[in-house]
């Protein structure tokens, strides 16, 4: 089974919010402590074969080339914009435009269009498991690690030539800056600048293109440790705006999928490796 | 002159960093959202409909005009709803509780969850409090340094219940004018910061 395995850049924050959240905080010697147990988890969680998120990936295959719907056929003729079947590269070029459905899509929106045009499947159920648990497992979760790491080792590369493309980042900038809610945030409240964190977790700067876009976007999807699952960005978003105190958004909406694009645009020529694996 | 001047600069220090803006249609930003919450309920008003106050910080990114800054500043402090009996010093170790606490409003919540302030996400507060966020000023002493002055505990007050009311388009929630926070915590918060045996005065 062929399978990118990546180098894991920027892990420090995390382990470090790990650490912290654990009660290893300030004093000298507490901070060394801290530094050692650090350093022991980066080791430990540094050996892709130790990373969960493998399992994630390889039941993704295995949905990928399995039969089903009322066509009773597999998802391999799927055009995911690189041509029909074609994986590798394509998830380093989403969220992009579809001519067949008009309308610029990222991967969910396009797992899902391909299992009712392709499989004619009944997608109510997928649907119910968008998100995973660890007593129920998400096709569509499987289904991106496993396409998103056929990607891995490359860099983003966002398409922005059609004007449906363009339109969606212009939205999804708009979008990042949206104010509301009982707590008057927009995205840009905790992403606007660089250096910030929240209590102790450092805050990626969404506002501008650069590093911290960059490494965001090339390691999601990821493992969570605290959740004991694969997350997406799809995922992320969700958890973002339940955060903000905003509605919990539509899964696989032209709203996520905007700011996705806006996301990726910040973060074009960040190098991806995942599944990556994160607190 | 000078208002408008210094309405201004406070302007800056409330914008975010500036990416380039690129033109978008309004109604195709209302399609998304409206799509991407479809099916959220009345008591997500705020969130589908931002305020007159929102949608202009929104579109200036936090950097509205001196002319927009004034009017914000005027329209939001008139919500400020003061204690009736004048006392806005409620009890420092609830205050506490009240900015710890980072619950309550969201969707996965039910409507008992109790709310806090969450104040340390943004703000160091008590020096023993090391987890902290940065995204606000730190109010270490913040009482002390204001010689515990009423008055001054009067502003803090209205600034946690509409903090609009004195920075247009700043990034503090409006605790008070939405309802977040009741005016018993507020005072809880204010204490908080001004009550001489608080942890944040030591």
């Amino acid at each position: 089974m062929k399978r990118t395995r990546g180098k894991w850049a920027a892990f420090g924050l995390a382990v470090a919010a790990v650490a912290l959240a654990a009660g290893m905080a300030p004093g000298m010697a507490q901070q060394d402590d801290a530094e050692k147990e650090i350093e022991r988890y980066r080791a430990m969680i540094n050996d892709p074969m130790a990373n969960p998120g493998f399992l994630f990936v390889d039941r993704g295959e295995a949905l990928w080339s399995q039969k089903r719907g009322a066509k009773n056929v597999s998802l391999e003729t799927c055009d995911l914009g690189e041509g029909a079947g074609k994986l590798e590269g394509a998830y380093a070029k989403l969220p992009r435009y579809f001519k067949d459905a008009d309308k610029v899509m990222d991967l969910e929106q396009r797992l899902l269009w391909c299992m009712k045009t392709v499989q004619d499947l009944d997608t109510a159920d997928v649907l119910k498991r968008r998100f995973g648990s660890p007593s129920n497992t998400s096709d569509l979760q499987d289904l991106v690690a496993f396409i998103a790491n056929k990607s891995s080792g490359m860099k983003y590369q966002p398409q922005l030539d059609h004007p449906k493309e363009k339109e969606m980042l212009a939205v999804g900038e708009a979008l990042f800056y949206r104010r509301g809610g009982s707590q008057d945030f927009s995205c840009s409240t905790c992403h606007g600048e660089s250096g910030k964190r929240i209590r102790l977790q450092g805050l990626p700067d969404f506002s501008k293109p650069g590093k911290d876009a960059r490494e965001t976007m090339g390691s999601w999807p990821t493992y969570r440790v605290s959740q004991s699952q694969l997350r997406t960005m799809q995922h992320r978003l969700w958890d973002c705006y339940r955060q903000m105190r905003h509605p919990a958004p539509e899964f696989g909406s032209d709203g996520i999928t905007a700011l996705t694009v806006y996301m990726v645009k910040m973060g074009e020529g960040g190098e991806i490796t995942v599944p990556s694996i994160k607190r | 002159m000078k208002k408008t001047i210094l309405a201004a600069l406070l302007c800056g220090l409330a914008g975010a960093s500036l990416a380039q803006q690129a033109k978008v249609d309004p109604a195709a930003v209302e399609a998304a959202v409206k799509g991407m919450w479809a099916k959220a309920g009345p008591e997500w008003a705020s969130s589908i409909t931002p305020d007159e106050t929102m949608k202009v910080c929104s579109e200036t990114r936090n950097a509205p005009s001196a002319a927009e800054f004034e009017k914000i500043v005027a329209r939001e402090k008139a919500t400020v709803v003061f204690p009736a009996d004048g006392n806005v010093m409620g009890d420092w170790k609830k205050g506490e509780i009240v900015a710890s606490r980072g619950t309550g409003g969201q969707f996965t919540d039910t409507p008992d969850t109790y709310r806090g302030g969450n104040c340390y996400a943004c703000h160091q507060l008590a020096a023993k409090e090391v987890s902290y966020g940065t995204l606000g000023p730190s109010l270490l002493g913040y009482g002390k340094a204001r010689n515990f002055s009423q008055e001054e505990a009067k502003v803090a007050y209205a600034k946690i219940y509409n903090p609009q009311g004195v920075l247009a388009c700043s990034q503090m929630p409006r605790f008070g004018h939405w309802k977040f926070l009741s005016e018993e915590q507020i005072k809880d918060a204010v204490a908080f910061l001004f009550h001489p045996d608080s942890p944040v005065n030591k």
